[in-house]
């Protein structure tokens, strides 16, 4: 092979990987993003049924409901509107009333957000981003700006 | 008075700084060899000032001298000494002058050992490194003294984040580190050989020790992390991808690539410009790591501040550093010459495979952790990208290159045999196959996928095996020659062996883990019994307990295989009541290579308390791999030919000057 066969087997080499990678990477983007949503979002938005989000508000105090089998249900709430979402398995140590939490799994037919993660911040002072903005669309922010 | 000698040490660091960001360079342009002789004392004085200026933080943490804001913010008296120490660099300020510190150690190791470079090259390489130092410098004594001083000192501290009093999270920033800031030393010999507009196989011999450094600590650092994230936040996942993670696996799959171009690079003066760019690219992903783990873009147990000046100084260093390297690289990299042809299949091509397939798997883990951040900036929307888009991206690009890896080693340079080389790895391809119908034969249609995993993985085990006895000629000359021939082989052939044995060792406990573990999430009462994968696990009882500096809540369970005790497990909920904050404390129990892993959720009033409990076949190879791949760096830096020999052609190009680049 001449220096320019070999050059062009490279960059067409290259060229190949990229394109996989990139088709790779649009249909993944296409796919299997999820979106944020808060309650209100919920309740003025058509979702698609088996659609997956990520629900993301306070919990709303007073709504924490324990069963067997390490089955939990609460209500997600941006003081506006509200969801109920149902999760089993142990919750984050963080996990409380009037803390802010983000969600994610699929809503129900009947309305009841089926969440199969459930994420709370890491530390005393933090409040998701998500849930911070949501608030603050709202109006109902008490944190500081 | 020491926090103020702290201070005062780190301001003299910044004026020296400036000093080598500008002389040497200067002298190594000019061939001016008395300005060029700046460089190597000034970045040894740099390093002892920053080292005092960290040890009096120390101090201040041993004595909990709450004057200290950083201190007052993250220490309690009550906390144990080794965190008290750990606590210096458990936060953001002190995580900064650790930063420093190691980047200035790096930079008095070329100034120390370098006697041996090009005077030329070690100047700029130093000069580099004053920029880097520089800017790290002047953010920290701008946006983020740790030696700020509290007027009216309290009596007792906050405490450190509980997540972070642990000993694994206490050894991870240090390691990580080494490993992120060892790539500056790359980074700086890269632009200082495109600012001297040369670079020839003896900059490659002495680029590959520091790659090989950084990469092991790198690859020990994001290994302990991952434990760290498998015991202590009791998801039983081992990773995430989390924004945080993928900052620190995209400098090590870049960093990786270089690795193996380098020694393209050394061995046949091939992939030059490739190379350099490789190095560019590995340090500033790691500055975008320090940028997102740093500026508070990213919420996790990472983001210590949140405060925008910072992240906007930040993003301007980064700016500055990664726009300003690849402008010089665009301007000077035609400057270097090409050389060194090879056939598409030979060990170049191969290592060029590998370039390929590493550098694509590292854009596109980079488009899944910055695409969100773009989206929300550009249009408000909120996105999180998880598991399943990785999976699916990087997954994929992974299988290609894994069952390119056996290949690599054997193939001759220049020009290689597809089909001699085939027949070296019979028994591998053997050993996989049989292996893949075992695990078939165990799982049945139950897993499909799974089996061809355990194929792969041991593909690349038997394979670095292969290599190993086709180097000694194992089966030509006999067990006992070939024996004593092992001792002959060079530390980078038992480096490669080794290192590829470790991902493969890794592959599997990854396949084997997450294919075949089993879990259970329940609520047991006291007494309650529940089977997982053979193993009887009772719930004893839950009993409160107090340590040092906080209480817990310790639930007892006796793990029974066929009526016969064989372990018991202690997981813990805590609660850290100067933070009031709780954390979990999973029960781990290792079975040779698997493990039984218990985490406590919340107790009920009755007694009862949920429960996750699962069994993970071979997880502990997962670590294990690592293990072995940092291994592979350490054979492969003890090789004499690194050493030995790298200095001659330097030390016969100061004989012959050269005429200097135009400029």
């Amino acid at each position: 092979m001449t220096r320019k066969q070999r050059r062009l087997t490279l960059i067409g080499s290259a060229g190949a990987v990229l394109a996989v990678a990139i088709g790779l990477i649009m249909f993944a983007l296409s796919d299997q993003i999820v979106f944020f949503q808060s309650p209100s979002d919920i309740a003025e938005k058509q979702i698609p049924d088996g659609q997956r989000i990520r629900l993301g508000g306070l919990v709303e105090e007073g709504t924490i409901i324990r069963a067997d089998d390490a089955k939990v249900s609460f209500r997600v709430t941006d003081t506006v509107n509200t969801v109920q979402v149902t999760y089993t398995g142990i919750l984050p140590d963080l996990f409380r009333e009037g803390q802010g939490v983000v969600t994610e799994g699929v809503i129900g037919p009947d309305g009841v957000f089926a969440a199969d993660t459930v994420l709370a911040k890491h530390d005393e002072n933090y409040m998701p981003t998500e849930v911070a903005e949501a608030l603050k669309d709202k109006g109902v922010w008490q944190g500081e700006q | 008075m020491i926090v103020e000698l702290g201070h005062y040490a780190l301001v003299l660091a910044f004026a020296l700084t400036l000093i080598q960001s500008v002389v040497p360079v200067w002298g190594a342009v000019r061939e001016n060899e008395r300005l060029m002789a700046v460089a190597p004392p000034v970045s040894i004085a740099m390093f002892f000032l920053v080292l005092l200026s960290f040890t009096a933080l120390t101090i201040a943490y041993l004595n909990s001298d709450f004057s200290v804001q950083n201190v007052w913010e993250n220490s309690h008296s009550a906390k144990p000494l080794v965190y008290k120490i750990t606590g210096v660099w458990g936060n953001h300020e002190g995580s900064l002058l650790l930063w420093a510190l190691i980047l200035v150690f790096f930079g008095a190791l070329v100034g120390y050992f370098g006697t041996n470079l090009p005077a030329p090259l070690r100047a700029a390489t130093l000069g580099v490194q004053g920029w880097v130092t520089a800017g790290f410098l002047l953010f920290m004594l701008s946006t983020s003294n740790p030696f700020n001083r509290i007027p009216n000192p309290p009596a007792e501290g906050n405490d450190l984040n509980p997540l972070l009093q642990d000993i694994g999270l206490a050894i991870h920033p240090p390691l990580l580190y080494v490993g992120y800031v060892g790539f500056s030393i790359t980074f700086s010999f890269a632009v200082a050989a495109l600012i001297l507009g040369r670079i020839d196989a003896a900059w490659a011999r002495w680029v590959r020790p520091w790659t090989l450094l950084a990469w092991c600590f790198l690859t020990l650092g994001i290994s302990m992390g991952s434990y760290w994230a498998y015991y202590e936040l009791g998801w039983g996942g081992w990773w995430f991808w989390d924004p945080v993670e993928n900052a620190s696996f995209m400098p090590w799959l870049a960093g990786t690539a270089l690795l193996h171009s380098a020694i393209v690079m050394e061995k046949r003066d091939a992939l030059k410009v490739w190379t350099i760019l490789l190095a560019i690219f590995t340090f500033s992903l790691s500055l975008l790591g320090t940028f997102l783990v740093r500026s508070g873009v990213l919420t996790s147990v990472h983001a210590f501040a949140t405060d925008p000046a910072r992240g906007v100084f930040i993003l301007v260093l980064l700016c500055l550093f990664i726009g300003g390297s690849l402008s010089l690289f665009a301007w000077r990299a035609p400057l270097l010459k090409q050389g060194g042809l090879f056939a598409p299949i030979s060990r170049e091509g191969a290592l060029v495979f590998n370039n390929l397939f590493l550098t694509a798997a590292c854009a596109a883990v980079l488009v899944g952790t910055l695409y969100p951040l773009a989206l929300d900036a550009v249009t408000g929307e909120k996105i999180s990208v998880g598991p399943p888009f990785f999976n699916l991206t990087f997954g994929p690009l992974m299988i290609p290159l894994l069952m390119a890896v056996p290949y690599g080693p054997i193939l001759a340079w220049k020009r290689g045999d597809l089909l001699a080389a085939s027949q070296r790895l019979y028994a591998a391809f053997g050993l996989s196959i049989l292996l893949t119908l075992f695990t078939f034969w165990l799982w049945g249609m139950e897993k499909v996928l799974a089996p061809l995993g355990v194929g792969l993985a041991v593909w690349v085990m038997a394979g670095a095996v292969a290599e190993i006895v086709t180097r000694v000629k194992l089966t030509e000359v006999g067990l006992a020659r070939g024996f004593a021939r092992l001792k002959g082989l060079p530390g980078s052939a038992w480096g490669t062996a080794t290192a590829h044995f470790g991902i493969g060792v890794t592959a599997l406990g990854i396949v084997a883990s997450s294919a075949f573990q089993e879990e259970k999430v329940l609520t047991m009462a006291p007494g309650d019994t529940v089977n997982v994968s053979g193993y009887a696990v009772t719930f004893d009882g839950a009993a409160p307990r107090q340590g040092p500096n906080y209480i817990e809540d310790v639930g007892h369970f006796t793990v029974r295989q066929a009526g016969v005790v064989i372990a018991e497990l202690d997981p813990s909920k805590r609660l850290y009541p100067a933070r009031q904050m709780p954390t979990t404390e999973a029960g781990i129990h290792t079975l040779i290579l698997s493990q039984i892993y218990v985490s406590l959720g919340e107790p009920r009033d009755t007694g009862a308390i949920d429960v996750r409990i699962y069994y993970k076949p071979l997880i502990t190879l997962i670590w294990i791999g690592t293990l072995f791949m940092a291994l592979g760096a350490v054979f492969s830096m003890a090789d004499r030919r690194l050493r030995v020999g790298a200095p001659k052609p330097a030390a016969r190009r100061k004989a012959v000057p050269q005429a200097a680049p135009a400029e």
